[in-house]
């Protein structure tokens, strides 16, 4: 163990952590607006929404997504089509490849969550929102809305998490955030162990904070299992 | 909020002892665990059953003969390389690995035992190649004016530009020592390397010139590969390829360097190099 190599790694891979941040922020943010599309399809009445939207959830979650980020980073490269379309711009930049499959990822995971949530909805529930005159859309903001999000928020806190962890495999298609840094540092020290200890860390402090969070959220959206004051 | 922060502390302290870096075990000198990366061709690969294969392993069953050793070959990510040596999960690195003053801090090296220059690669019809750098060979342990020029011909040639190379090795070191204000992409191996300059990510990769000439002729789609520029060596390149072992192993690596010498004194290096890379890489 060297104190100093571990000392001088702190700020360099806490240089990584907006990169990370991002990653996830984004990721989570498309993410979240496509798995409510998805799960909008698999609830769908149509047979061949609800197809698609399974296929898909069945694909992303089934496999590995180091397989799915070097598929969509060195896979589609390959293909002259994609090179000579519009979205080379996008794709040729290995930021772009690993927020697009985070986001694939994710929104797979997240979809399957709130279609339980929206199930999870007694029946009883609505027909009683809709006998007194409710609107679908009221329906929806005022009864179905509130449940689901306390039922999938435990859930999707760990998808959270999960995500966090997740991006460290973007450091396989050249970007540099916490672990993409952290193997720079070891290419130049071999230290392996002191600086994989710091990103360790810093992966530990970030998903803290972001447990709080999680615990907050749940407590604002769970009013009726607080003791009364 | 004391019960999280004990709670966290415990934790790391779990983590902390499950690490504990092993005891210096007993030298079984007889047998002998060599790592090589096996994706490195023509110095090591791997062939279609995924059998160990290439010049390193030919030279690494020559030299075991002559010291005397039973040797088993294993194949190691090139990032972990070093710490694996460290942590004695086999006794000795043949993996086309340059013997570099940073390397020799943490590990030390038998040999060299062949040596090869540094080239830098782009593809047909990118504006790098119309520069039509001199292809003279620039040996940079002592650099004359002549060469210090082609030098600074090359790094202007790359600045604001985007060059991929190999995560850890010396191209790396060159790049971000001699030739400022390039973008660098380290890659994990050569082959993704390749597959990011064939679709225009990058601008140019820098590697050993046995590592283009295999990546060109890995397939069709690299056959646009083109080398250009100096053929660098030495310097901050490193004095050549030698076998990587722990520090403590100098016995070992006396016998290893006798080995060597022999072996290249007899021209058995040339022939295993010619085999492999078809022309000499042996240390004259």
């Amino acid at each position: 163990m060297n104190l100093s190599i571990m000392w001088d790694a702190v700020p360099k891979l806490l240089a990584g952590v907006p990169v990370t941040l991002q990653l996830v922020g984004l990721a989570l943010l498309f993410g979240f607006a496509l798995a409510a599309g998805v799960a909008w399809m698999r609830l769908s009445a149509s047979k061949l929404l609800s197809r698609i939207a399974a296929g898909y959830v069945f694909v992303f979650r089934g496999t590995p997504l180091l397989v799915q980020i070097f598929l969509i980073y060195y896979g589609l490269g390959q293909f002259q089509a994609v090179r000579a379309s519009i979205f080379w711009d996008i794709l040729r930049e290995p930021y772009w490849c690993g927020v697009i499959a985070l986001t694939l990822n994710t929104a797979a995971y997240t979809s399957e969550m709130i279609r339980g949530g929206v199930q999870s909805v007694p029946h009883g529930q609505i027909e009683a929102a809709r006998a007194c005159g409710f609107s679908r859309l009221m329906v929806f903001r005022r009864i179905v809305a509130p449940i689901a999000v306390r039922q999938a928020l435990p859930a999707y806190g760990n998808e959270i998490i999960l995500m966090v962890k997740a991006s460290s495999l973007a450091s396989t298609i050249t970007l540099l955030e916490i672990t993409g840094i952290a193997r720079r540092i070891i290419s130049q020290s071999f230290a392996v162990f002191e600086v994989f200890i710091v990103a360790g860390a810093i992966y530990l402090l970030i998903n803290f904070l972001i447990t709080r969070l999680i615990r907050y959220a749940e407590w604002r959206v769970t009013p009726h299992l607080r003791r009364p004051a | 909020m004391n019960k999280t922060l004990a709670s966290i502390a415990a934790g790391m302290a779990l983590f902390a002892a499950a690490s504990v870096v092993e005891a210096p075990a007993a030298h079984a000198q007889t047998k002998v665990r060599i790592a090589t990366e096996g994706a490195y061709l023509p110095w090591n690969g791997m062939d279609a059953s995924g059998k160990l294969i290439g010049f390193e392993i030919d030279l690494s069953a020559e030299l075991c003969k002559r010291i005397g050793a039973t040797c088993e070959v294993m194949a190691q990510d090139w990032d972990g390389i070093i710490p694996g040596l460290q942590s004695r999960k086999y006794d000795l690195i043949m993996a086309g690995m340059s013997i570099t003053d940073e390397r020799k801090q943490v590990i030390s090296f038998a040999g060299p035992y062949a040596t090869e220059p540094t080239v830098f690669a782009a593809m047909k019809g990118s504006p790098l190649l119309a520069l039509n750098l001199p292809t003279t060979s620039v040996d940079m342990s002592e650099i004359s004016p002549d060469e210090q020029k082609l030098i600074d011909q090359s790094a202007a040639a790359v600045k604001g530009k985007t060059v991929g190379v190999q995560v850890s090795t010396i191209q790396q070191n060159m790049v971000e020592q001699l030739m400022p204000g390039v973008e660098v992409r380290a890659y994990d191996k050569v082959d993704n390397m390749g597959l990011d300059l064939v679709s225009g990510r990058i601008d140019a990769i820098v590697a050993d010139r046995s590592a283009i000439e295999g990546l060109i002729k890995a397939g069709e789609q690299n056959k646009d590969i083109t080398k250009f520029g100096p053929a660098f060596s030495r310097g901050v390149l490193g004095e050549g390829v030698g076998i990587g072992l722990r520090k403590a192993d100098t016995e070992l690596q006396g016998k290893l360097d006798k080995a060597i010498k022999d072996a290249t004194a007899d021209g058995t290096i040339t022939k295993l190099s010619t085999q492999w890379f078809g022309y000499d890489t042996s240390i004259k």
